[in-house]
């Protein structure tokens, strides 16, 4: 404890906090107040969450900040907390995009404004927990509980089908779950701990190897989502609010890749290299397949939950390439889809706000009426083609460099998202924004606000600096990715 | 010492006896509707209950009438936390009962009979005893059932419950009898020295176990002997479903502690095999049923039968780790309970019970909190963390894991994941759908503040199971290491 009080646990429950201030604002007349609670609390949380950064040890990757205390003596839990240069990174990405998410919904969310705002407070709080977690059990609450705030956000202030996207979204989440759980409970017999970093040091046969990482496999592919089991994504993207929608996309996703590389691949290393080989097929499909699917798509945020399954396939490729380009290019990958697709389905929110459609052909034209939004859009429209100076193109470029390095074919598939990703996402950007004014909606469009405006910008920048100068993000991953791979090169068997 | 003084572990049991004589003379001179002179007498007697257990709290066992009657850790935390339940429901159930005509001095005496027999399993050391205690609370009940005379629905649970309840009575005679024949005692301990130094005839022993563990079954309500809980949970007034719901699972779950475990543990190898069955079937059906309830008490009835199910899976691993977490399975299920049927006891006016799943619908529209409040008890019901139900859940499986029985738990894990989705739908129904009516909610203050305190002890012990898990563990060790 550098700082003289407990960083971590200050990053975790402030958000907390705040969310039950919030929710003591009670209904929709004190919405004001509410708001204004929201925003300091969002601010506040972002802030106590930067001297991670600039205390941050570059140098090693041993865990830091650690918080230790027992918690739950009868299992031998501890409340153990601690980063390193990946978490930092997502903890921070997740405290910005809250500060984003509250300023978006200002005034947008109209009723049960105090919920709206406390259900992403409290959310941000327990993600940072998922981050932050060094307790197997620890990481399973904060896991689980995030789920009960994105259950609520999409079924209270979701679209028409929102009550099946979210039971859909509950149950296929809790149902991999489950099986994390049965997993961590035979690493508990095994090593008599929970602590996620005893688990790296326990030998494992190589049947429970294969046992474990499928049951891992169940519970973070369904979160990143991986091809087979994807399916719930786009239905609760199309139906979430555009917060809802923001935080799914930038973080919940990021969410399982990040178990994939805190639990699956140095728990059970052997079976990550033995099992490799699925994971690369199924990432590959997710790129090319899902690229394809969203090429077809008729609704903007249909196509951008497509356009973000196939992202994240290059994600998971990068991982189990077991090579530091693919590994470091994944983790840029995962922060850079988080600014893309967060702006995204910003700009997706700007225009339902507007018209209330998502559907591309109610627009056309729209440069005519809100040229500011169209530029900000054409930004982030070629971020997520991976344009080289955006954000989008670190991670692309490093984790095709890495697939080249294992195979060919592995990089020829995945360079292909270079040619879909650009035609679906600017394909859609023409028809919603050129053209001419396509009816009576658009024509009546007015331009983003000076909030709106400030969130693009900000976004903006961000998507900008990750592309022309990530150092600052690579240079904090460099060691915990190096860390990573030497226990994956070492067998546990 | 005089003989009184040798009684002092029993000094509770002694004391309510007495207090409910005066309660039911009492309450022939109390005019109106409210009792609230009976009623206080009633909660005074069960807080002087509780001190009184504490105040007699021993470290170690003490034994009573030649061993019939045991006072260890485990029978202190058990009556404490019955004094607990039914003062709960004494406070939710008050003006449900009063504006029905209800709330009588008959209420408040069989109220606490039924406690008094719940109180004298939980002491029980003798199959006799353990029996008797078992009818006193089983008779109570089933009248407190029928009080509703002029409901046609409430007579017929009654019947029902008392003509099964009778069945399965005779069955654990019958089994006890058995075992009796087999053993020659009635004596918990004596029976499993016998048993150990092999004396007895085990063709015979598991005989009766097979009717033990079917009586058993049936006063837990456990598949396939669960058919009359959702009738009478149904039928009977929602107070009597929540007094029938919560304490005397705790109850049960000492009776099943003393009969199988302690006195039959050499048989383990059989009985566990048989509350596999038991505890498979039951999650199965009450989970898959309840998918199908329109009525919210016949849904926690079917609840009710899945979470029995998911606490017999601690007991048959039958380690102390096994009973331990069973004990704090059944406690967060009562702590549960009591809230869900707070709710909705709380949600009825007169004349009208908000017994229909739909009655739920919008709630959080019409009052913010106490859907919090009921999404905080569906989400620990469905074993969610952070609540107490999650935990609950977390320990048995553990428990089962450790002694390897990796399928049950992935078929208990299986259903649990059935199971949420009816819990789920609850919390679809109070924050997704549009209220039915816009009245204004009467609360009672009372009973409010309850359900808040309720749902927030779901919720906090959820973050703190610790000193809870610590307690179970302490009172299972000291019943049956010391021995």
């Amino acid at each position: 404890m550098i700082f003289g009080y407990p960083l971590l646990s200050v990053v975790i429950w402030l958000p907390i906090v705040f969310g039950g201030l919030v929710l003591a604002t009670g209904n929709d007349r004190n919405a004001p107040l509410a708001r204004l609670i929201a925003l300091l609390g969002a601010l506040l949380g972002l802030l106590v969450a930067l001297p991670l950064y600039t205390g941050f040890d570059r140098m090693t990757s041993a865990m830091q900040f650690v918080e230790l205390k027992p918690w739950i003596s009868q299992f031998n839990i501890h409340y153990y907390l601690g980063v390193d240069g990946i978490s930092l990174l997502l903890v921070l990405l997740n405290c910005f995009f809250t500060l984003i998410v509250v300023i978006a919904g200002w005034q947008v969310i109209e009723k049960r404004v105090a919920q709206y705002m406390a259900s992403f407070l409290i959310m941000s709080g327990l993600i940072n927990g998922v981050f932050i977690s060094l307790d197997a059990m620890l990481f399973y609450v904060f896991w689980e509980a995030m789920l009960i705030p994105m259950f609520i956000i999409i079924g209270v202030w979701g679209g028409p089908n929102r009550v099946y996207a979210a039971l859909k979204f509950f149950l296929y989440t809790l149902l991999g779950s489950l099986l994390m759980l049965a997993a961590l409970l035979y690493l508990y017999f095994k090593s008599g701990s929970f602590s996620i970093l005893d688990y790296y040091q326990l030998p494992l046969p190589m049947n429970a190897q294969i046992l474990i990482f499928i049951a891992f496999f169940m519970a973070f592919a369904v979160k990143v989502p991986m091809f087979p089991v994807h399916t719930w994504l786009p239905d609760a993207h199309v139906e979430a609010p555009t917060g809802g929608s923001v935080i799914l996309a930038a973080i919940m996703l990021k969410v399982g890749a990040y178990g994939f590389i805190r639990f699956a691949m140095p728990i059970a290393p052997d079976a990550s290299h033995e099992l490799a080989g699925v994971m690369i097929a199924l990432s590959l499909i997710a790129v090319v397949y899902i690229g394809l699917v969203a090429l077809t798509q008729s609704d903007m945020k249909k196509l951008v939950a497509y356009s973000s399954i196939s992202h994240m396939g290059f994600v998971t490729l990068g991982l189990f390439l077991f090579n530091a380009y693919g590994m470091e290019g994944a983790l840029l990958q995962m922060i850079s889809h988080g600014f893309v697709a967060g702006a995204l389905f910003l700009c997706i929110g700007v225009l339902y706000d507007r018209v209330h459609s998502r559907q591309i052909v109610d627009y056309g034209g729209v440069a005519n009426t809100m040229p500011v939004f169209a530029a900000f859009f054409m930004l982030f429209a070629m971020a997520n083609s991976g344009l080289p100076g955006t954000s989008g193109f670190v991670g692309e470029f490093l984790v095709i460099l890495g697939a080249v390095k294992v195979n060919f074919w592995y990089a020829f598939a995945a360079a292909t998202t270079m040619v879909f990703g650009a035609a679906y996402t600017l394909w859609m950007y023409k028809r919603v924004i050129f053209g001419p004014v396509a009816n009576d909606h658009v024509r009546h469009l007015h331009d983003i606000g000076g909030r709106e405006k400030l969130v693009m910008l900000s976004l903006a920048v961000a998507v900008l600096l990750v592309g022309l100068y990530p150092l600052p993000l690579s240079e904090i991953l460099h060691a915990s990715v190096n860390d990573l791979l030497v226990h994956l090169a070492r067998s546990k068997i | 010492m005089s003989y009184i003084a040798t009684l002092f572990p029993a000094y509770a049991e002694v004391f309510l006896l007495c207090m409910i004589g005066v309660i039911l003379i009492a309450d022939q001179f109390v005019a109106g509707q409210n009792r609230t002179f009976t009623y206080l007498l009633t909660q005074l007697t069960l807080l002087g209950c509780s001190l009184i257990t504490v105040g007699t709290h021993v470290d170690g066992i003490a034994h009573l009438f030649n061993g019939m009657f045991v006072d260890d850790l485990m029978s202190d935390v058990l009556k404490l936390l019955t004094y607990l339940a039914v003062s709960m429901m004494l406070v939710y159930s008050r003006s449900y009962l009063i504006v029905r005509g209800l709330f009588t001095g008959e209420f408040l005496g069989l109220t606490l009979l039924s406690m008094l027999g719940m109180m004298v399993m939980i002491s029980a050391s003798n199959f006799v005893v353990l029996y008797i205690g078992l009818e006193i609370q089983a008779l109570s009940l089933y009248a407190m059932v029928a009080l509703q005379r002029d409901s046609a629905v409430a007579s017929e649970s009654a019947m029902k419950y008392f003509v099964l309840g009778a069945m399965a009575s005779g069955f654990l005679l019958y089994g006890m009898s058995m075992i009796y024949g087999g053993t020659g005692s009635l004596d918990v301990r004596t029976i499993s020295a016998v048993i150990q130094h092999g004396q007895a005839n085990t063709m015979l022993l598991v005989f009766g176990l097979a009717f033990l563990v079917a009586g058993l079954a049936f006063k837990l309500g456990v598949a396939p002997f669960h058919m009359w809980v959702p009738d009478v949970y149904h039928g009977a007034p929602t107070a009597m479903t929540l007094l029938i719901g919560s304490a005397p699972k705790l109850a049960a779950f000492a009776f099943v502690m003393r009969i199988l475990v302690e006195s039959l543990q050499p048989l383990m190898v059989h009985w566990s095999g048989m509350l596999m069955v038991l505890a498979v079937l039951s999650m199965a059906i009450g989970n898959i049923t309840a998918i199908a309830q329109t009525n919210i008490k016949r849904m926690f009835a079917y609840s009710t039968i899945a979470h029995m199910g998911f606490m017999l899976v601690g007991v048959l691993s039958g380690t102390l780790d096994g009973y331990s977490s069973a004990m704090f399975y059944a406690i967060a299920y009562v702590l549960m309970t009591l809230g869900g049927f707070g709710m909705i006891m709380l949600l009825s006016r007169e004349g009208f019970e908000a017994d229909k799943i739909d009655d739920f619908k919008g709630l959080n529209q019409r009052s913010p909190w106490l859907a919090f409040m009921m999404l905080i008890l569906m989400f620990s019901m469905a074993g969610v963390p952070p609540t107490i139900g999650f935990y609950a859940k977390f320990a048995v499986f553990s428990a089962a894991v450790q002694t390897g029985h990796i399928t049950l738990v992935v078929l208990a894990l299986l259903f649990s994941l059935i199971g949420a989705f009816y819990y789920l739908r609850i919390v679809k129904l109070m924050y997704f759908d549009a209220p039915e009516s816009h009245e204004k909610l009467t609360l009672q203050p009372d009973t409010a503040l309850l359900v808040s305190i309720n749902g927030l002890a779901v919720l906090l012990l959820g973050i703190l199971p610790n000193s809870l898990m610590i307690v179970c563990a302490a009172s299972v060790q000291q019943s049956l290491l010391l021995h």
